[in-house]
């Protein structure tokens, strides 16, 4: 095997010009793929981190109907005290989870005794919720308190612009029960929470007290529970396995209490993360495409400039099994070449972006500075990629010199 | 033609001697020496034995005859010379003897071997164990230095393992006189220097036969006759048959036995020293 090597590296070399340029076309469309793959991949990977950790969490349970009636907020499709309870000491003993925390969620109407406008709030257990969506405390802006007391709120940066509300001021949330009784509460506004794109991008937070208060409820009811991982990897098999479990309760009218919905259900930007995927794909389809042309191509040459040598081999005893394998070997190390440098190259490229930083705009995010990042399985998949359509390449042209006659090939001119 | 049949009785060493004669002489036979050596049955096998042989090439639709029923023999050890002019049939009659084509009719045996019926995959292991090649042009590989194109048939073909590839390698090289060359690439040395090479890499397997198709053409006069005379040293020190194909009748010379084609039949048969036959 070592000789087929040498011999197919001395026949690379031989058309130097040739196997240069086939294999910077091969390393230019890894060195592509690599940079595409890194930004767009890490790219998702950050939307969707600042998706979970500062917002929605890995997953969320709901009482059964709430996730299609979640536009309205509606209270009274939140889990009573009881199925709360039962969620809670489930929750508790599952060794996957990290952090979960419960939600009340409600629409109500904002009043800086000037102006007033609509709001959709979250009442939560701040500790909870931090440790469920840690980055939520790193979107309060304007030197605002990072920690959620009673009587606290914090205001969505839009709102605090157009209203000009600062930090400090005092406010007034008035909300609808679910028995349709009006009540208001005065809250400190303590935070202004930086815009994110999606859907509770611009909702304000309460102390979950506050939240029962406003709400006159007697026992707690919640909107909704939102679970974080440990290894968000296992998000589905997870899912999959809460959903299980969740599915044997029912209701006396024996249908299911609960919903479990990942982010992905969520977000209407797991929508783009699936495009961002497509387009992985068929950015790798045409390396393939780029790889199978360019090899194919030369290793077509090949045959066809050494037909004559294939004679001399074939005449002196050489097997066709084993020419087969000389000209296999040829494309494997034009590919593999092409891989090497392409990766060399492309990660050299990632380095490069990443000292200087990619900074981009997202929705009503600006200046986000990306890190783009390789996970060395991506590497090795589009090594492998490369490698193995570079023989697949290599493969008519070998069989067809494999299966030339001696007698005509040594007569070729 | 029966067989010879004997019993000798002969020395245990005398038997061995006797046994070895047999092996270099190729006579083929059931040879047990046990104080008692009894051959029988022992048949002179030739190096090539061709019977009524032809050859035809489709021209179109028209069915051209190369070779028409050539019948020969060729013993082991001999310096045999196909001559003629161009079209008379040499390369296709060497092409056939080199199991590189099939006849198509006759009775075609090489090295004891009936090639015939051999398919693509045995016939290249065949030439790879019993035939060496010489060709015009010599077809060194071009990215491979003297000793590695001299190396390739026993890495390549007939898996030679490193040490004696080595030193096989390194006797041959000695014996053409191309040592000095061992590490240049084809395309460094002289077209006489190359066939030198040829003639080395046809040997290093040592080959029941070696086939040299107008080994000469491309070499001139002097260095063509060095050529013959390191093919003529390398059948006597090896004791292998050299079939060569030629048009240059100062070269005919040098061979011990020489067939004369003409229009694809064989006209003539003259052994050195001796009388022709038509």
């Amino acid at each position: 095997m070592r000789n087929l090597f040498k011999i197919a590296i001395r026949n690379l070399l031989r058309y130097k010009r040739r196997t240069l340029l086939t294999a910077s076309l091969v390393t230019i469309g890894v060195v592509f793929v690599l940079l595409f793959i890194s930004i767009s991949g890490s790219f998702k990977n950050m939307m969707i981190g600042q998706m979970t950790d500062s917002m929605l969490g890995h997953l969320e349970v709901h009482r059964k109907g709430y996730l299609a009636s979640i536009d309205n907020l509606p209270l009274n499709l939140n889990l009573r005290a009881q199925a709360y309870k039962k969620l809670d000491d489930l929750l508790s003993k599952q060794s996957e989870v990290e952090a979960f925390s419960p939600r009340i969620k409600f629409g109500g109407m904002f009043s800086t005794f000037v102006e007033t406008t609509n709001i959709r709030l979250n009442g939560v257990y701040p500790d909870r919720e931090f440790k469920t969506v840690p980055l939520l405390p790193s979107r309060v802006t304007n030197g605002g308190k990072t920690t959620l007391e009673k009587g606290d709120i914090w205001i969505p940066e839009l709102m605090s612009k157009s209203m000009k509300v600062n930090i400090g001021d005092t406010v007034v949330i008035v909300a609808t029960n679910k028995d349709g009784s009006v009540n208001g509460k005065q809250f400190k506004v303590a935070g202004v929470l930086e815009s994110i794109t999606g859907p509770g991008g611009r909702d304000g937070y309460i102390h979950i007290e506050d939240a029962m208060e406003t709400l006159r409820m007697e026992e707690m009811e919640i909107s909704e529970i939102a679970i974080r991982l440990k290894d968000f990897s296992r998000l589905h098999i997870f899912s999959d396995k809460l959903e299980g479990i969740l599915s044997e309760e029912m209701n006396k009218q024996g249908k299911p209490i609960y919903e479990v919905h990942t982010w992905e259900k969520l977000s209407p930007f797991y929508n783009i993360a699936r495009m961002i995927d497509v387009m992985s794909f068929f950015i790798k389809l045409m390396l393939i495409a780029v790889v199978l042309i360019s090899i194919m191509n030369v290793m077509i040459m090949a045959v066809y400039e050494r037909i004559r040598e294939i004679g001399t081999i074939a005449a002196i005893g050489t097997l066709p099994g084993k020419i087969l394998s000389m000209f296999l070997v040829e494309g494997f190390c034009l590919g593999a070449m092409g891989a090497v440098a392409g990766n060399i190259l492309g990660i050299v490229i990632i380095l490069i972006l990443n000292r200087f930083g990619i900074t981009f705009d997202f929705g009503r995010q600006t200046g986000l500075v990306l890190h783009a990042t390789i996970a060395s399985s991506d590497v090795l998949v589009i090594s492998l990629i490369v490698i193995f359509i570079s023989v697949v390449a290599s493969l008519q042209p070998a069989f067809k010199a494999s299966r030339m006659e001696p007698i005509k090939a040594l007569r070729h001119v | 033609m029966s067989p010879p049949f004997g019993i000798i009785f002969l020395s245990s060493d005398r038997q061995r001697e006797v046994g070895r004669d047999f092996q270099k002489a190729n006579l083929l036979g059931k040879e047990e020496i046990m104080g008692l050596v009894v051959a029988e049955n022992i048949t002179k096998v030739y190096s090539v034995v061709a019977t009524k042989i032809s050859k035809d090439y489709m021209a179109g639709e028209i069915a051209i005859r190369a070779l028409n029923e050539v019948s020969f023999e060729i013993e082991p050890a001999s310096f045999v010379s196909f001559v003629g002019p161009s079209g008379s049939g040499k390369t296709t009659l060497l092409n056939l003897i080199g199991c590189l084509d099939k006849p198509t009719e006759g009775k075609l045996e090489v090295a004891g071997t009936d090639v015939l019926h051999l398919d693509r995959k045995q016939s290249a292991s065949f030439r790879g164990n019993n035939l060496g090649f010489i060709f015009q042009d010599f077809n060194l590989i071009p990215v491979l230095t003297v000793f590695e194109n001299i190396e390739y048939p026993l890495l390549m073909v007939q898996n030679t393992p490193g040490g004696e590839r080595k030193k096989r390698v390194l006797t041959v090289l000695e014996a053409v006189g191309m040592i000095e060359q061992k590490d240049k690439y084809p395309d460094q040395i002289s077209g006489g220097q190359k066939q030198r090479v040829a003639v080395a890499r046809a040997l290093v397997t040592n080959p029941k036969l070696v086939l040299a198709d107008e080994p000469t053409a491309n070499l001139d006069h002097k260095t063509a006759f060095l050529v013959i005379d390191l093919m003529k040293k390398m059948k006597d020190d090896l004791k292998t048959t050299f079939v060569f194909s030629t048009h240059d009748q100062k070269i005919v010379g040098e061979a011990e036995i020489v067939y004369t084609l003409e229009d694809g039949e064989l006209t003539g048969r003259q052994v050195k020293g001796g009388k022709a036959n038509a």
